[in-house]
């Protein structure tokens, strides 16, 4: 006895597929990773906001997450390490009505560049900052990183963790940022619908995407596959909605707080720029309106 | 094209260099400006700062040398002329953003206004101790251009020539002063905006379908560029790409770029190397100098004249790409070259490797901290004239 599977002859095209640069298809991303699940929820919520795409600019930094930016169909920049804030600050006054939107991951944007995360929460810049925190440098073979909990084996902690980690939505909530939430790769729904309200929200957003790294992280750990990682957010993960972020630090294997912790109103770096400078300088203010042809 | 009145300040002014290469920037159309403070380097940023919101610029003081270095890049592909100022203990800190603008083809302007190191070294008095970390400072093989002013005014005039190279060769560009330039005093003339030229940039106007972001046009080395918002879907990275720009790290594709990208400038070094000369002919020494030291390097050679020495004058406008093609005949036609600096032998390198023993090559250098003595300078003329 045998079964012929059969498949239809045209399948129906997927939504996401014209974001993408399906030329450059396979990605890059191991079994199990969670970076093209939120490659898909970001997708999903470009087109659900029908957001002007050919005003959107996406910067990526260096590492796993950092090559999000090489597949996806908009203008895109994969800048150096730790260095994507900066160039999209540069990006953004330098055009305004571009939406800037960096998408890194928990090595880039909180070791090497959380100087300029910091700073650039602190200025309001209306920046939309995506964070895929796998908690490791994952590219790189899976070494300790800023995000990485107590207790944990990595490359370089062949006998496990002993410092702490930085609780990401705390600190961005500390330095500034207007919105900040956190939500898992099981949570595709509520996620592409945090990354649809932050495309609507000037200044600076942030959301955390806990994300599971089979090869790397969860091996070393006896953690299982990318899909033990997926019953684990759904057993352990908890929404609260507005939540106190010093009360949303990760460990090793317990409770995930997710959710929509910070949604406040602060006027976004431009604003306040162009704002003081008129009533410094009344008519002799001239506002920077982006690129001139010259 | 012309330059645009609004950043054009026409007239007869007295400046200093740090301000004077502000003008020079605002003449040439800069409209970002990211800073980081460093003495000597920091009046030009507060020029700028105070000129920007009255011209519908942009100044941004950001939190380091490398946030500095890699928001003007960002300004640039936002469609905007952008530079960045600094000296010695920040120019280090930029050196990732040379080689990933160099990659990317991201036309920039760095001031660097040298003081003496390493390290935090003399923040406030001269060097020349930059130059060849200017040309070697990031990792990997590219090519840069570097403009050496001697004046108030050459740094106005330079800047300008700076950001115009920068668009015709889509490549960092660095404006070399010191210190003493920097904050020397003198007549700076700014000429009307009808008067000054401008490179545009080279936007592209070719479909959007097959347009090639890293694809030079018609047998030129140069790819057109384009901006955000322009429906292109542009996508640059700083890993080895093909001509779309995307990622294609083969030994073939690194052969293919790296020597494009060291090729369009050296191919036309006889454009870029700009150089003073001065009774070349028939001179048994020529003193081959730039920045403040050519300063004192024409009081030596005066002294030496008066002396009955046969002595040239090289100015090197342009220090890199390095003028091989200029040094090489010259070595061979002379007895001796002396090469002053205020470094302890950066380009007497360069100087030596063309000469490639044809002649004699004299270097007058110290670690920094003032300038030469003239009588330093004419008592090597004089040894190599022997």
């Amino acid at each position: 006895m045998s079964t012929t599977l059969t498949c239809p002859m045209t399948a129906p095209p997927n939504p996401v597929e014209d974001l993408l640069r399906t030329e450059r298809m396979p990605h890059i991303w191991c079994p199990g990773c969670g970076i093209g699940t939120t490659v898909n929820c970001f997708s999903r919520a470009l087109i659900d906001s029908k957001i002007d795409l050919q005003n959107l600019s996406i910067v990526s930094g260096i590492g796993c997450t950092g090559r999000v930016a090489g597949y996806v169909n908009l203008d895109s920049f994969h800048t150096t390490h730790g260095r994507a804030i900066p160039f999209a600050t540069g990006l953004k006054l330098a055009s305004p009505e571009t939406t800037v939107v960096v998408y890194s991951g928990d090595g880039d944007l909180f070791a090497i560049g959380g100087n300029h995360l910091i700073h650039a929460a602190r200025r309001n810049l209306d920046l939309k900052v995506i964070c895929v925190n796998n908690l490791t440098y994952a590219m790189t073979g899976g070494q300790t990183g800023p995000a990485t909990p107590l207790d944990v084996i990595t490359a370089t902690a062949p006998y496990g963790t002993y410092d702490p980690a930085f609780n990401l939505p705390a600190l961005v909530e500390a330095a500034g940022a207007v919105y900040v939430a956190r939500w898992t790769t099981f949570h595709v729904r509520q996620l592409a619908k945090s990354m649809s309200e932050i495309f609507k929200k000037k200044g600076f957003c942030f959301i955390e995407i806990v994300s599971p790294c089979p090869t790397l992280y969860q091996r070393r750990n006896k953690m299982g596959d990318g899909l033990d990682a997926m019953k684990y957010y759904k057993e352990c993960s908890k929404t609260k909605n507005g939540c106190p972020t010093n009360e949303v630090g990760l460990t090793k294997s317990g409770e995930i707080i997710v959710g929509k912790f910070v949604d406040r109103e602060r006027p976004d770096f431009t604003t306040m720029m162009r704002n003081y400078l008129e009533h410094q300088l009344g008519d002799e203010y001239i506002p920077a309106e982006g690129p001139e042809c010259f | 094209m012309h330059a645009d009145p609004m950043g054009v300040l026409t007239g007869s002014h007295f400046l200093d260099g740090d301000h004077a290469a502000c003008e020079g920037a605002l003449a040439a159309g800069a409209r970002f400006a990211a800073g980081y403070p460093i003495t000597p380097s920091t009046e030009v940023v507060e020029r700028f700062s105070q000129r920007a919101p009255k011209i519908g610029a942009t100044f941004i003081q950001m939190e380091d040398e490398l946030a500095a270095s890699i928001a003007i890049l960002g300004a640039a592909w936002g469609g905007v002329k952008a530079f960045t100022v600094t000296s010695g203990p920040g120019f280090s800190l930029m050196m990732e953003h040379i080689g990933y603008a160099a990659m990317t083809e991201t036309p920039c302007v760095f001031i660097d206004v040298q003081r003496g190191g390493p390290s935090t070294g003399l923040p406030t008095l001269p060097a020349q101790a930059d130059m060849m970390q200017v040309k070697w400072g990031s990792h990997g093989d590219y090519e840069i251009i570097a403009l050496c002013p001697n004046s108030p005014q050459e740094c106005f005039d330079l800047t300008i020539k700076a950001f115009n190279f920068s668009e015709q060769y889509r490549v960092p560009v660095f404006v070399m002063l010191d210190e003493v330039v920097g904050h020397m005093t003198e007549k700076v003339v700014i000429p009307r905006a009808s008067d000054i030229e401008i490179e545009p940039r080279r936007w592209t106007s070719q479909d959007k379908s097959s347009f090639r972001l890293f694809a030079p046009v018609d047998g030129e080395q140069v790819p057109e560029m384009t901006r955000v918002g322009e429906g292109y879907n542009v996508h640059v990275t700083g890993l080895t790409h093909d001509e779309r720009g995307y990622p294609n790290m083969t030994p073939a594709m690194q052969d293919k770029l790296v020597k494009r990208l060291i090729s369009k400038i050296r191919d036309n070094a006889d454009k870029i190397c700009l150089t003073e000369q001065h009774d070349i002919e028939g001179a048994d020494v020529v003193v081959v100098s730039y920045g403040i030291t050519s300063r004192v390097a024409q009081r030596a050679i005066e002294l030496a004249r008066a002396e009955g020495l046969r002595v040239g004058s090289l100015r090197l406008l342009t220090a890199w790409p390095f003028p091989e093609h200029i040094i090489r005949p010259l070595a061979a036609k002379v007895k001796g070259l002396v090469v002053p600096e205020l470094n302890l032998g950066q380009m007497v390198r360069e100087v030596e490797r063309c000469a490639a023993g044809q002649c004699r090559v004299a270097h007058v250098g110290h670690a920094g901290g003032t300038v030469h003595q003239p009588e330093e300078i004419l008592k090597a003329i004089r040894e190599v004239a022997r």
